[in-house]
């Protein structure tokens, strides 16, 4: 329990000056811890089901915000074609879309500080082959490379996780990979190799946590990139199932009754995902802002 | 130069080839066209015939050349669901998505560099702030999204703007184009917008950064001491120089506004190529598919080829790098 208090203790020394004073940055925080809150906890706050077809009412359909349900219920956000409450289906699809951001921005991210630690280690053929692999990768815009693979490979929530990691890796490997090479010139990995330490280990015990402070920062800017992709393709039609909708899939399906002055349906999914998306940025911003030598010099 | 230009001609062959590659592998490796072909009540044999007439029963290798050889000859195959040539269809399709990107690109450079070249010069001004505002907003919300606002105001709520189509088009050089006539401008306006914010903002945090790296430079601090008005420096040293970062991005960026139009297009219906892909994927349109990523792939290759041949042109450094 101390510990575990001083853990948390050290972690808020660590954070606070990044953020204090800087009011923007720290309502980002909150406004994303907050969407976190409710991801976490849609099964047991939401009103409804809306994965569960069984509670869904066809008479409820296209109610506008604040309207009775059947059940005698309020549907405070309004309801959809099927009778879904707008604001559950918001709450369930808000976890669904942090949850694959956050799957397919850790699991690339390990890959690319993996391959870019390799690559710097190793050098050679297997650094030639790991950064011409990157270099092939950022040529092509993100979403094109995501296309091919839901194409390819078809729709799904694991298939649109595969396609987000395509688009996290490259830059971690080579931002790795140039620290790790600026670190390894350093005389402790010299003494390190002298005294017989084998390579892998090198790479796990100084380099590993030698190199990750950039990567780290970069992290948040890839979360809401992973966000918007995924709400991007499952808006498109080649992302998450119909059965369980993300933000985007919700979007797309008010998309239909735009013209017809249904607003709410699409326009209530989409003020939720910019305002996670503009909660991250600001806060991405402010620690990339913090870790950047030459700004902050500027700003005193 | 020439030598620069040779080694980076090579590398864009070796990137074709390997993209090449690896659409060829994804499509007809990973999934097996015979079933997507064949109907339930087809038996074993007729299955082999077709994967004969298909010419799987070849080595793999022979069949990836097969394919690159007809890639060559420009023939795609023919589309399922048109049943016509899939390069006829890609084709006749691209000046509208082409027609609309370079409408975008240039609604941002006009809009976003003067922006950018602002806010770095003024520093920390209130309206430096009111233009980052506006920009970490346009930069967050996604193009889809901003698409379906610009439909629900301009076209549902002030009916100024239609929602979808491509209007009135005229022909010149034998191609039709919505940029001549006012009814087909009406119509290109809300997709254009739509992909123009983002350029705006990009282009304007660009040359924002790029001007606060330059301002401080020697150069610049010795522009000013010779007493050369405020303009010239702003118009000869700054923006020569801010240039270099945006030319590359700009060049990049053709091809992301290109692969980004696929949802500009199915939102604001407008028949172009990307609309014409995600179509295709729908409907399992395989030939169509191929076809698109393998040319959307080889213009990007090319588009890459010439950035660096400008960068090389407009940075000296590049050009006499062993």
């Amino acid at each position: 329990m101390k510990i575990l208090i001083y853990l948390i203790n050290s972690l808020f020394n660590k954070v606070k000056p990044i953020f204090s004073g800087h009011y923007i940055a720290i309502a980002g925080l909150i406004g994303f811890s907050f969407f976190l809150l409710i991801a976490l906890l849609a099964p047991w706050i939401a009103p409804q089901n809306p994965y569960d077809l069984m509670v869904l009412d066809i008479m409820d359909g296209l109610l506008p915000p604040l309207s009775k349900l059947g059940n005698g219920t309020t549907a405070w956000l309004g309801t959809d074609a099927l009778g879904r409450d707008i604001l559950s289906a918001v709450m369930y699809g808000l976890r669904l879309s942090l949850f694959v951001a956050f799957v397919a921005v850790a699991i690339g991210t390990t890959i690319g500080v993996i391959l870019g630690l390799l690559a710097a280690v190793k050098g050679g053929w297997v650094e030639t082959i790991i950064m011409r692999a990157v270099d092939l990768k950022v040529s092509f815009p993100g979403i094109l490379l995501a296309l091919m693979m839901l194409a390819i490979f078809g729709t799904g929530v694991d298939k649109i996780i595969y396609a987000l990691i395509i688009g996290v890796w490259a830059s971690k490997a080579r931002l790795t990979r140039s620290q790790a090479l600026s670190e390894m010139q350093k005389e402790y990995i010299d003494a390190a190799r002298i005294s017989g330490i084998p390579n892998w280990r090198i790479m796990v015990r100084f380099l590993l946590p030698n190199s990750i402070a950039p990567v780290l920062v970069m992290v948040p800017m890839a979360l809401s990139g992973a966000i918007g992709a995924e709400a991007t393709l499952s808006f498109l039609g080649v992302g998450v199932p119909i059965t369980e909708p993300s933000l985007g899939l919700l979007i797309a399906n008010g998309n239909d009754y735009i013209l017809s002055g249904k607003w709410w349906i699409s326009i209530i999914p989409g003020l939720v995902l910019v305002s996670l998306v503009l909660c991250i940025n600001v806060v991405a911003d402010r620690i990339r802002e913090y870790n950047n030598p030459y700004l902050k010099s500027k700003d005193q | 130069m020439i030598k620069y230009i040779l080694k980076r001609f090579w590398q864009s062959g070796i990137l074709a080839v390997i993209m090449s590659l690896i659409v060829f592998f994804g499509m007809y490796v990973v999934g097996d066209p015979v079933e997507m072909l064949s109907d339930e009540d087809w038996t074993e044999q007729d299955k082999i015939e077709l994967a004969i007439e298909l010419g799987l029963d070849k080595p793999v290798h022979e069949q990836y050349l097969s394919f690159a050889g007809d890639i060559v000859k420009g023939d795609f195959g023919i589309s399922f669901v048109y049943n016509r040539p899939v390069l006829d269809l890609i084709v006749e399709r691209l000046p509208a998505t082409l027609e609309v990107a370079l409408l975008a690109m240039i609604i941002g450079l006009c809009i976003g560099i003067p922006l950018g070249i602002y806010s770095g010069i003024k520093g920390n001004s209130r309206g430096t702030r009111i233009i980052s505002f506006f920009t970490t907003i346009g930069y967050s919300t996604p193009n889809f999204w901003q698409a379906i606002l610009l439909i629900l105001v301009f076209a549902v709520f002030f009916q100024w703007l239609p929602a979808s189509g491509r209007g009135d088009t005229n022909l010149l050089f034998g191609i039709e184009w919505s940029l001549l006539s006012v009814d087909g401008l009406k119509h290109m306006a809300l997709p254009a917008i739509n992909l123009a914010i983002y350029k705006i903002c990009m282009q304007s945090r660009l040359a924002r950064s790029g001007t606060q790296e330059i301002l401080y430079q020697e150069y610049m601090t010795f522009a000013r001491a010779k007493g050369i008005s405020r303009n010239r420096i702003i118009r000869r040293h700054l923006l020569r120089n801010i240039l270099i970062p945006i030319v590359t991005i700009t060049g990049l960026e053709i091809g992301g506004l290109i692969a980004f139009s696929t949802v500009t297009e199915t939102v604001f219906a407008w028949p172009g190529i990307g609309k014409l892909l995600l179509d295709s994927i729908h409907m399992v349109d395989r030939p169509v598919v191929v076809a698109y990523l393998i040319l959307i792939t080889l213009m990007f290759v090319f588009i890459n080829f010439i950035v660096d041949v400008l960068y090389a042109f407009l940075d000296p450094r590049i050009r006499h790098q062993k």
